[in-house]
């Protein structure tokens, strides 16, 4: 399909790629900086081009001075683990929600709701007290278990478990099915595109998060990609931004790459096109 | 002895009573239509009998066996559902596999990776496979197996719907609307196969349904339920030509029944027109006078028994229908006719209607029959006096 390039075309055009630079802007200067040296990125003027290329040094840098393997599978281990707890706990709950009838449902909504209001920083001070006081604090326990159940994945399968056919689930119940069968093999297959969105709001989230792991993580060894930037950035680097700039980008890359990976299904499942007939 | 029967099933959505009282029974390989305007509560009904919904009291029998506490997969029946409910991720294949599998592998041979390596349990899944396969033939399915309900149309679909519920010899075959999301050609050539199917298979099925030529042209009996109660529960032919009640009239039949107000004397006489018909029983003086379209004739003017006046014609190919107002009390009657006798009308000539005195039904207030107003030589030789 060829449009004409008509002068709305041109301005709608102009202003998204303005848009969009603007958001990709602080992005395209960390690459910049992550390969220029020292005096490139103290000198007065402002250049995306690096003058001398620098990226072997620093990214060099950046993985011996830290244990970067380290801090990457810790990121995944408890990235993994929390999204696989939440989808466990938020799965059932909310075809409960969305596809049974008892007492409690409306309690049970209204105290989701209250939940997607409370954020973890209001909770974060008792739930400390709370790890110390059983002595999990530097553990993977200590970041997983606060994040095991999301308010926020019951909210999302709810609104998605019902706008699934009732007659689906009558029909599993005639065939034999367990309540539990009917959760492992008709609601969760065709809950792909919504656990799909749900896995990216729940890694980028968890892995980007310092907050948390700032407050309960000292040990280096059980430290999250950006808690060990920052122990990166205290111990080692100092005003080394080059270095800096350079584990940051390895630290974002993979989130880029699974975000690209996974865009359509992203876009389907916020969308909720999911299931029809 | 009836292999399944329902007795007194009530229920009620928030204080509305939906089902008020509901008894059926049906004999073996008896093919039942449920037959009611939208909101009767027949779907509730066999929501009911499925083990999807709980009555509020009522007992339900199956083979014999009182199921109203079972679950719904305990109670061996198999439901066909208005929109199919396929899985959309499995192929029609393992769609008609799924109760098979339920039923014959234990949950831990149903499990991924390890069931395989389970004794019996390779055994089994072929098994389930020839099953699968033999009740494709027989449905003239087997070259859709490996295609996704997402890729099939609604006849197909509706034919893999059918095959998953038959796969595992139900006790009861419950049938919620299943001709309804089919094109209308497709609908009536579905109709013969499915009546076909019920043969060869010979399970009681109840069959829901808004369509009243869907009920009449397939099943043995027809219930015909309004307003949460089964008013009369017959064969087809006498459905229409011996309505119990005055709502099973005027919903069977189409063009609808002509029913019109009128009142009897002491005697039970009832004076229409020229007409004179005997009546008995119970209920007050004002009765309804019940007569199908097609035992309505159109006399010329001065020589018949009710004076009248065409309002209009519809033509309908084979037959023409003449709406016409009677002079005495203003109501429209509705005539059949053949497009020859309705040759030459106009709309606004006065014309003459006879009533076929055997074929007139007369309903108390409250919408029962009255019994004499069955066709007796008696009623015949009042209404010639």
């Amino acid at each position: 399909m060829t449009q004409s390039w008509t002068f709305g075309r041109v301005f709608r055009l102009t202003l998204l790629i303005l848009g969009a630079l603007m958001f990709l802007a602080p992005y395209i200067f960390m690459i910049s900086t992550a390969g220029k040296d020292q005096s490139d990125i103290f000198s007065a003027s402002l250049s995306l081009i690096p003058q001398h290329f620098a990226y072997m040094a620093n990214f060099t840098k950046a993985l011996t001075r830290v244990s970067m393997p380290n801090l990457l599978l810790n990121g995944v281990i408890v990235c993994g683990l929390i999204l696989v707890l939440q989808v466990v706990v938020a799965v059932p709950c909310a075809y409960a929600m969305a596809k049974l009838k008892f007492a409690a449902a409306r309690i049970l909504m209204a105290v989701v709701m209250l939940g997607l209001l409370v954020p973890i920083h209001a909770t974060a001070l008792p739930l400390y007290v709370a790890f110390d006081k059983l002595a999990l604090l530097n553990s993977y326990a200590v970041l997983v278990a606060p994040f095991s159940i999301s308010v926020f994945g019951i909210f999302l399968f709810l609104q998605f478990f019902r706008a699934m056919p009732d007659d689906l689930i009558h029909a599993a119940r005639l065939d034999g099915m367990s309540e539990a069968g009917i959760v492992a093999r008709v609601i969760v297959p065709n809950a792909w595109p919504a656990v799909t969105a749900f896995a990216i709001f729940s890694v980028v989230a968890h892995w980007n998060d310092l907050f948390w792991p700032l407050i309960v993580v000292t040990n280096q060894s059980y430290a999250t990609p950006p808690l060990g930037l920052l122990f990166f950035r205290a111990a080692e680097a100092g005003d080394d931004y080059g270095a800096l700039m350079a584990a940051t980008l390895i630290i974002t890359l993979p989130l880029v790459i699974a975000f690209l990976l996974a865009q359509k299904r992203f876009v389907e499942g916020i969308t909720m096109t999911g299931l029809k007939g | 002895m009836s292999v399944f029967a329902l007795s007194d099933i009530r229920k009620s959505f928030a204080g509305n009573a939906i089902l008020k009282g509901v008894s059926l029974e049906a004999e073996a390989g008896e093919f039942i239509a449920l037959v009611g305007p939208s909101g009767c509560g027949k779907s509730t009904l066999l929501r009911i009998v499925a083990g999807l919904d709980h009555a509020d009291s009522g007992e339900i029998h199956i083979g014999g066996r009182e199921v109203s506490q079972l679950r719904a997969a305990d109670r061996n029946v198999a439901m066909v559902f208005q929109s199919y409910a396929l899985y959309p991720h499995l192929t029609a294949g393992q769609n008609i596999a799924v109760p098979l599998a339920m039923r014959k592998l234990s949950s831990a041979q149903r499990l991924p990776f390890i069931g395989p390596m389970l004794p019996g349990q390779r055994q089994i899944c072929a098994d389930i496979q020839r099953q699968v396969a033999a009740m494709a033939v027989s449905l003239k399915i087997d070259h859709l197996l490996d295609r996704k309900p997402g890729q099939m149309s609604g006849g197909q679909r509706q034919r893999v719907a059918l095959a998953r519920a038959m796969v595992r010899d139900p006790s009861v075959f419950l049938m919620d609307e299943p001709l309804s999301n089919l094109d209308a050609n497709l609908r009536v050539h579905a109709r013969g196969e499915i009546v076909e199917l019920h043969r060869r298979a010979g399970v009681p099925t109840l069959y829901v349904t808004h369509d009243q030529s869907e009920a009449l042209s397939m099943a043995d009996r027809v219930a015909v339920m309004i307003g949460g109660n089964l008013l009369q529960i017959a064969a087809p032919q006498v459905i229409y030509d011996d309505p119990s009640h005055v709502e099973v009239a005027r919903f069977i039949g189409q063009p609808r029944i002509n029913l019109l107000p009128t009142v009897r004397d002491a005697q039970g006489i009832v004076q229409f027109g020229t007409l004179r018909l005997a009546s008995e029983g119970h209920g007050g003086a004002n009765v309804t006078l019940g007569i199908r379209p097609e035992f309505v004739q159109l006399r010329a003017q001065g020589q018949g028994m009710l004076a009248a006046r065409v309002e209009r014609l519809e033509f309908l190919g084979s037959e023409v229908i003449v709406f016409a107002k009677l002079a005495v009390i203003g109501e429209t009657v509705l005539a059949k006719v053949t497009p020859l006798e309705a040759r030459g009308l106009i709309a606004g000539q006065p014309i003459d209607l006879n009533l076929d005195a055997a074929r007139i039904m007369l309903f108390a207030e409250d919408g029962q029959r009255l019994p004499s107003a069955r066709v007796t030589a008696a009623v015949r030789e009042i209404a010639h006096v």
